[in-house]
């Protein structure tokens, strides 16, 4: 019988493995990942400076222990190259191929990197998986300071947790404030003050131009409004796009990212994909909550009972402790207004279309604990 | 009384406290929280927790 195979390893990949297992343990399972294949939860990876931990030690499983519990083969740092569709072959980096009955894609998003000048753009790190929070860890052993570039979700809670690890952070966005493309403004500015009062240096409104070797081991980065930040070292931060350029190159459909259905079908009847990398419905969501809710109907689907992902109330933790956060954004496709309250570091901001329905909200400081109850409150995504 | 931390976001769980929205009680012990609860976090099942000392 031929496999499913899965390119990705990540939680997307991995909870497709643990939910399909629990269904049909007869199938045979191939797992393709292009990194060393251990299980890890990439949210814990926006919080590790602050409880000390080291990739090695925020890995959960190693690779041979998830073929062991889970009875499937995991093949590690293996490329794709190109889907043969008519074949229904996977085309490896070494050239050899790897045959699927029906194929998962789950391989997740690539990091933006904006053009960045200057003789260091080397010594930029991003973090976007194990490996690489792995390495930026190496980077910064025996460092004080280190530039953000970018105020997201990434970017904020970086900045929040080298803090807490004891580093100097500044941080640099572009858009004049936290996390724009997920907050109304008064929420940004809590995120911000509670940012600043625990002592991060924020920079909005300028680009990081050109990053250049300084004197003494540092870095020097040149803002694109004239000022200059010595660091000791950089982490770029400043979005994610999804990963769909050998789905095109294959024919699939793809927008912002694969184009999927409600049963994460793509535009191949044996192609199917989740998580980072997909567009279901229109909806790109690149959390773990929708993630969960694919894995879960995708399982079942793969187990032969076709089932459509259902989204429900899906809030977005963002991990700032220095103003707690919570965010459910509204849908792209409702009109409606924000109506905010903000005293301090408190924020309750709600989002009402244009009957007075509540579609989203977002919750700092203490109207985090509102979250569950506001909940109840909003029709669900996609039901 | 116990808190337990979802291992794939970091949410706990707090016994003391429960998840009254949730309609679990403060003092709701980890074994007596149905089998199908998932974490309002990230959706994930109770398997996926941890006891945490904190």
């Amino acid at each position: 019988m031929d496999p499913v195979v899965i390119v990705g390893s990540g939680l997307a990949g991995f909870n497709v493995v643990k939910e399909l297992r629990k269904l049909d343990s007869e199938t045979p399972v191939v797992m393709l990942t292009a990194d060393d294949g251990r299980n890890y939860s990439k949210p814990m990876l926006s919080n590790g400076f602050t409880k000390g931990k080291s990739a090695d030690e925020l890995a959960m499983l190693t690779p041979e222990q998830v073929a062991e519990q889970y009875d499937v083969t995991v093949r590690t740092f293996t490329e794709v190259t190109a889907i043969d569709r008519e074949a229904h072959a996977l085309v490896l980096g070494d050239g050899e191929r790897q045959s699927y009955g029906k194929l998962v894609l789950a391989w997740g998003a690539d990091v933006f990197r904006p053009p960045i000048e200057g003789d260091a753009t080397d010594r930029i790190y991003s973090v976007n998986d194990l490996m690489d929070y792995g390495r930026f860890r190496q980077e910064l052993e025996g460092k004080q300071k280190v530039l953000v570039m970018g105020g997201g979700l990434i970017g904020c809670e970086f900045a929040n947790d080298l803090t807490n690890g004891g580093f100097t952070v500044e941080l640099v966005e572009p858009v004049g404030r936290c996390l724009p493309q997920l907050l109304p403004e008064p929420a940004s500015e809590a995120v911000a003050d509670g940012l600043r009062e625990l002592g991060v240096t924020l920079h909005f409104g300028p680009l990081v131009k050109e990053v250049n070797h300084g004197d003494a081991g540092k870095l020097v980065a040149s803002l694109s409004d004239g000022a200059t930040i010595e660091a000791d070292a950089v982490l770029s931060a400043v979005g994610l796009r999804p990963r769909k350029e050998l789905a095109e190159a294959a024919g699939l459909d793809v927008n912002r990212g694969i184009l999927v259905d409600r049963q994460l079908r793509t535009s191949d009847p044996d192609i199917f994909a989740l998580g980072d990398c997909a567009e279901v419905e229109g909806h790109v969501l690149p959390y773990v909550l929708p993630l969960m809710a694919a894995a879960r109907s995708l399982a079942k689907t793969l187990a032969g009972e076709d089932t459509p992902v259902k989204y429900g109330v899906m809030p977005v933790t963002i991990k700032t402790p220095a103003c707690p956060t919570v965010v459910l954004p509204p849908p792209e496709n409702v009109d409606g207004d924000w109506e905010c309250e903000a005293d301090g570091l408190n924020v309750r901001a709600l989002y009402r279309d244009s009957e007075g329905q509540l579609r989203g909200y977002a919750l700092t400081g203490d109207h985090v604990k509102e979250k569950l109850q506001l909940n109840k409150e909003v029709p669900p995504l996609m039901a | 009384m116990k808190k337990w931390e979802c291992v794939v976001c970091g949410f706990i769980y707090d016994e003391a406290e429960g998840l009254p929205e949730e309609g679990i009680e403060p003092g709701t012990k980890w074994e007596d929280i149905p089998e199908d609860w998932v974490c309002p976090d990230c959706g994930v099942g109770k398997e996926d927790f941890e006891m945490v000392e904190i």
